[in-house]
Formats: structure tokens, sequence, C-alpha cells
């Protein structure tokens, strides 16, 4: 239970996926202009996360054994697919959900987030239960990035900025200065 | 520039025009991930040139019998041929790089970077011209990475190539090779480009 919480905290803050290793950074720029929005694509990185998980274990455990050259490959494939018949049950069940995440899964479905999720959970050799924890920390810490991001690019709207650095110049910067304020979390892991 | 031979344009807007990284903001997450020191930078950027080559000789080659509908999944296998082959060549040739660049190689993957030239070029063009294209596209995005990598190790320890340049008395900005350091480097470098673009505007409307 211990180990579960460790991932889970790690995945979140200290090893973020966004501000430290540089994962999903696509989406991370192109949509946290609004913050609503930057909170819809993080609870649906989530979601795909979670899928991403399931199928890295499966694969691993029954069929990357025989053939570990597939690797890439059929994680995209299988990725791909898995989000597509999801997406399909859920625009058949519950149709509010479909409206509030459906455009941004085709988005992220394979972004390099969640390519990572699944290769960096198989080269740590988690089990099940320890991948799913791992993508939801992941996945969390993609949100608390992106709704971070979002609000603070919602403030700089307002401010008289100098036009050279408008735009991406300027949502790097912002990411570079998030990011050193989660470097301070490492000090968490010096009992780990 | 329309006296220029159109073969020569093809192979240059690459390099400066549309270069991948500093216009059109694509590839970033390599950009920033393993541009730390000159070596990673180099090697990220050859690994990514090659994929992308090959990527473009088989698609252009193929777009009369790739199905349309199914075009973009037909790329991505393509894709995820050949950085498997680099994965596993760079693996044997040169363990130390492969570890260093860990799990970054396998994400060329999903560099929208190739994605998108194989969309957007070669399955429209002939196989010499996406050739050209792919060349030039490469060397641009290996030169915004040492653009990005050279500063960043040079800052951040002091050397270059892993050739010490200051000696012992430097005291190294740890924070350049760090995470935010990347953020940093390439917010300036599109800084700096969008200024030069700007005064370039300037200059030719007062002619």
């Amino acid at each position: 239970m211990d180990n579960l919480i460790w991932i889970f905290i790690s995945a979140l803050l200290i090893n973020n996926f966004t501000l430290s290793y540089f994962l999903g950074i696509c989406p991370f720029l192109g949509v946290s202009g609004k913050l609503e929005t930057a909170f819809r694509l993080g609870v649906a990185n989530i979601f795909v996360m979670m899928i991403t998980a399931a199928c890295a274990y499966a694969l691993n455990t029954w069929v990357l054994v025989y053939a570990p050259y597939l690797r890439l490959i059929s994680f995209i494939i299988v990725i791909a697919s898995s989000v597509q018949f999801v997406e399909m049950a859920i625009k058949k069940l519950s149709p509010e959900l479909f409206k509030a995440l459906g455009i941004f899964l085709p988005l992220i479905t394979t972004n390099c987030a969640i390519l990572g999720l699944a290769l960096f959970s198989t080269n740590k050799g988690y089990g099940f239960l320890e991948g799913m924890v791992y993508a939801l920390g992941a996945g969390g810490g993609v949100t608390l990035a992106l709704i971070l991001m979002a609000g603070i690019r919602e403030e700089t709207k307002l401010m008289d900025i100098p036009d050279v650095i408008q735009g991406t110049a300027l949502n790097l910067i912002i990411a570079g200065i998030l990011s050193m304020a989660f470097m301070g979390f490492a000090g968490l892991f010096s009992t780990y | 520039m329309e006296n220029q031979n159109p073969n020569a344009e093809e192979f240059l807007k690459g390099l400066w025009k549309e270069n991948p990284v500093f216009v059109a903001v694509l590839g970033m997450c390599p950009a920033l991930a393993v541009s730390n020191t000159a070596i990673n930078s180099l090697a990220m950027g050859l690994a990514t040139s090659f994929v992308l080559l090959c990527s473009s000789i088989l698609v252009a080659s193929l777009k009369s019998i790739i199905p349309k509908q199914v075009r973009i999944t037909t790329y991505i296998i393509i894709i995820a041929t050949f950085v498997t082959v680099v994965d596993f060549a760079l693996a044997a040739f040169s363990p130390a790089i492969h570890k260093e660049l860990g799990a970054f190689i396998a994400l060329i993957v999903v560099n929208c970077l190739i994605l998108g030239r194989q969309e957007a070029f070669a399955s429209k063009h002939s196989v010499g011209l996406s050739i050209l294209d792919a060349l030039g596209m490469g060397i641009g995005f290996t030169f915004a990475m040492l653009c990005i990598g050279i500063p960043r190790e040079i800052l951040g320890s002091g050397s270059i190539f892993n050739i010490s340049l200051f000696g012992s008395n430097f005291e190294p900005w740890v924070v350049m090779i760090l995470p935010p350091g990347g953020f940093f480097m390439l917010g300036f470098l599109l800084l700096g480009f969008n200024w030069f673009t700007k005064k370039k505007k300037a200059r030719i409307n007062y002619g």
C-alpha cells in the first residue's frame, strides 16, 4: 500500500509528465488557453491513460514475451483501437459525457504522454494495480499542469506584454517557471 | 525567390523558412527532453532524420496503393517500423547513448513532425521531391536540436561535446540541464527568432 501511494505521488508531482518529462507538450501549449477546456482535456487524459495502462499490462503479459520487437507497433495499434471502442461505447451509454470529452479523445490517443506512460510502466516492470495507480497519478499530474498553465494564461491576457514575446515564447517561459517550482517537490523523494 | 530551382527550394525551406521547431513548433517533446547535452541532441536529430527520410521514401512510393480511409494508421505503422529499427540499431552500436535517450527514442513514433510531413508532403509528391523535403526537414530539426543543446550544455556543465571549456573555476548553471532549462532555452530562442523576423519585415517595409 505504501508503495502504491509513492508511485502515485511520484507520478503526480515529482516526475510530472508535462513539466519534467516534457510529454504531451503539444496539447499543453495548444489547449491551455481557457481554464474549462484545459480541465476537460485533463480529465480525458486521465481516462485514456487508465485504458492505456490496462492495455499495456495485457500486451506485456501475454504478447510481448514472445515477440519483443512488436512492442511499439502493438502498443500504438492496441491503444488507439481500444480508445476508439471505448469512445463508441460512451457515445451510446452516456451522450453527456461524450459531449464533454469527445473531441479530445482522438486528439490525445497517440499523444506522447500516452505512449510514454505505456513505455515507462513497462520499463519499470509494474504489475496491474501498480500500473493503474501510475496512470492515475500521471494523468492527474498532466491535469494539474494544464490547469495551472491555463490559469496563468488567462491572467496574462489582461496584461500589457511586448509583441515579440507573445505566443509560444511566452508560454514556454511560463512553463519553465512552473517546472522550476515543481522541482521543489523532488525533496519529497529523499526517503524513497 | 521565384527564379530559384524548385528542387533546391523544397530542400532549403526546412532549414530556415519552415524550420520544424522554430517556425512550425512541431516535435517539441524530444526537442526539450533530450537536448541537455550536445551529443544527445545530435543523436536525437540524426535518429529522427533517418526515420523521417525512410518513412517519406516508403510513403511516397506506396501512396497510390494506400487506401485513403486508413492512411494515417498506415503511416504510423510505417513510422513505428523504422523507429524500431533505429531503437535496436542504437542499442547495438552505441549502448551508452541509447541508455541516455531511453524511452525518447521510442517516442520518435509520436513526433508530430514526422507524421505531419507524411500527410502534408510525401503523400502528394514524387519520391525524389519527398527525399529532398525529408532531408531538409531532418537537417532543420537537427540544427534546431543543436541550437538548444549546445547552449544548454555550455551553460549547464561548462563543456561542449564533453570537452571542458572553462576549466575548474566555472560555476555551472545546473538549472540549464534540468527540465526548466529546456523550457527557458526554447522560449528565449523563439523570442529571438520572432524578434529577428520582425526586424527583417520592418526593414523590407521601409525599403
